[in-house]
């Protein structure tokens, strides 16, 4: 399936020379939205536009759980800083159209990407997931319950992960973490998510 | 100074974890005691050590004559009082402080001052495990992963009472049996636990919340965090029942919200899909099609 990209500013999805971002028609019947305020057009197989941390409905608007139309939100995972992985997210509405969906799908599967869709509530699958369990761990070094190395290789060898969830918000950047818990924090009002000091501290010295 | 671990018990080695451990020590050396309240559970766990160590030696992991040489190390009762040359007593039996303590009480009457007990609870604090035994300053937690026989994570977790000399012993021990030692506080989970059960529930949550399928929250876990097994796969093979177990043990300890068992956990509990056990949990797996719950 064709698809056409409207881009302004850098994609945290496709970084500058990603392959996706060559591949891309003039005209395609999907449309993809990159940092370029959204234009509706339902002639179109869908249109999709690239989310940050904010839900779908920001730019589509919403209407009593009803809202849905062939836009969708998508967002590529990355962890902060890290390269962007092969995951993307992709971010429906209670009706939006399920051949907008299937389309959506066909285009980011045709590019080798692995597709998961999710309703559109914060954080989407992984950030919801994952950003309390960070939380939890650097609370957990601040009040010495093991080391970081620890802490890493319990998860390494315990649960067969490739990263530890110390070394993993580390390199993704806890200023970051802090960014993306905020957020969450922001919506959810869960303390889960409050963000942890080690976030807190990063993100003020980033400020200074 | 402890005298030197020679002679390791493993009570409760009748159990999923207790033939393991009993594997791990035999296997790197240690003279190994099964013991268990009932024969029957020692029986089986023989039969499956010596299929498992067969499996090593055909895999080139341990000559045949290692494979023999662990074996003759092993040995089985159902006599408490047999135990009384142990320096290392590990106990894995059931998840209940009260027989763990009971086992502590009696096994400190029969062993020698210098026997250090360890603990393999998942979900008990080591303190309390310690208390009344007597010997409270030789107790300690040895959290192993399942399965023990494969899995080289040990959590290592003193009490407030236990001593450093306990503590150095039971930590060269570990490394002696070829294990990898990480030492943590006594806290309800200790480091595996206390980051995975609330990590699972909050899974379990976002499938009530209508956030995704399962099948997608897994692939997003696996694909984006590169995890070999996804959170609610892993639940089905943990058991939906375990999990409930877990989250009771730990939730009125730590009133943390997310170790609370979710309302769909606990339906799903309800209406016996208690996962991979009973063919069906957050997957189903005579068909091998996806239950969206
Ligand atoms: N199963 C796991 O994944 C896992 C992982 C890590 C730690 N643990 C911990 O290991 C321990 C055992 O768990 P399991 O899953 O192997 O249980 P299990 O039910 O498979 O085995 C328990 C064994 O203990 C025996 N037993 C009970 N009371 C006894 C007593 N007083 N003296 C001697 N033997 C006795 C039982 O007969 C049984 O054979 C628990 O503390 C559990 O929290 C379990």
């Amino acid at each position: 399936m064709r698809y056409s990209i409207r881009q302004q500013g850098e994609s945290r999805s496709f970084p500058q020379g990603d392959a996706f971002l060559a591949a891309a028609a003039s005209d395609g019947e999907v449309v993809i939205y990159l940092g370029v305020p959204l234009e509706t057009d339902d002639t179109k197989g869908a249109i999709l536009i690239e989310l940050g941390l904010e839900c779908l409905g920001v730019h589509t608007g919403e209407r009593v759980g009803e809202e849905g139309s062939n836009v969708l939100g998508f967002a590529r995972y990355r962890n902060g800083g890290d390269a962007p992985t092969q995951l993307v997210e992709l971010v429906r509405q209670p009706n939006t159209r399920p051949d907008a969906i299937a389309a959506a799908r066909a285009v980011f599967e045709a590019s080798g990407f692995v597709v998961v869709v999710a309703s559109d509530q914060a954080g989407r699958i992984i950030d919801r997931l994952v950003r309390p369990k960070y939380n939890a761990a650097l609370r957990f070094l601040d009040e010495g319950l093991a080391t970081s190395k620890d802490m890493d290789l319990t998860c390494r060898l315990g649960l067969g992960y490739p990263d530890g969830p110390i070394e993993r918000v580390e390199r993704g950047g806890l200023a970051y973490h802090y960014d993306v818990t905020a957020a969450l924090f922001a919506v959810t009002g869960f303390a889960a998510y409050a963000p942890a000091r080690r976030a807190m501290v990063a993100k003020q010295r980033d400020g200074a | 100074m402890s005298k030197p671990i020679a002679t390791v018990a493993v009570c409760g080695a009748g159990g999923t974890m207790g033939a393991g451990i009993a594997i791990v020590a035999a296997r790197a050396g240690f003279r190994t005691i099964c013991h268990d309240v009932a024969i029957e559970g020692l029986d089986r766990t023989l039969k499956q050590t010596e299929g498992f160590l067969t499996k090593s030696v055909e895999r080139g992991k341990m000559t045949g004559a290692d494979k023999d040489a662990a074996m003759s190390r092993l040995s089985r009762t159902t006599a408490l009082d047999d135990l009384g040359v142990a320096d290392l007593v590990i106990e894995a039996v059931f998840e209940e402080l009260s027989v763990k303590r009971a086992l502590f009480k009696k096994l400190n009457a029969i062993c020698p001052d210098s026997t250090i007990f360890a603990s393999n609870t998942s979900t008990l604090s080591i303190t309390e495990i310690a208390g009344g035994s007597g010997r409270d300053d030789r107790v300690i937690g040895l959290h192993f992963c399942l399965p023990a026989q494969m899995m080289k994570l040990i959590e290592v977790s003193p009490g407030i009472k236990t001593s450093a000399a306990t503590l150095e012993a039971a930590w060269l021990w570990c490394e002696k049996a070829g294990q990898l030692p990480v030492k943590t506080q006594d806290k309800p989970g200790f480091i595996l636990n206390a980051l995975l059960v609330p990590f699972n529930n909050d899974c379990i949550r976002a499938v009530e919340a209508g956030v995704a399928s399962p099948e997608d929250i897994d692939k997003a876990i696996k694909t984006g965090l590169g995890y070999k097994m996804g959170p609610l796969e892993l639940v089905d093979l943990v058991g939906l029942d375990t999990q409930v177990r877990l989250c009771e043990a730990f939730y009125p300890i730590t009133l943390d919200p997310r170790a609370a068992a979710p309302p769909l956990l606990r339906r799903m509990v309800a209406a016996g899909l208690l996962g991979r056990k009973t063919g069906r949990g957050f997957f189903t797996y005579n068909s091998g099609k996806m239950f969206g719950a």
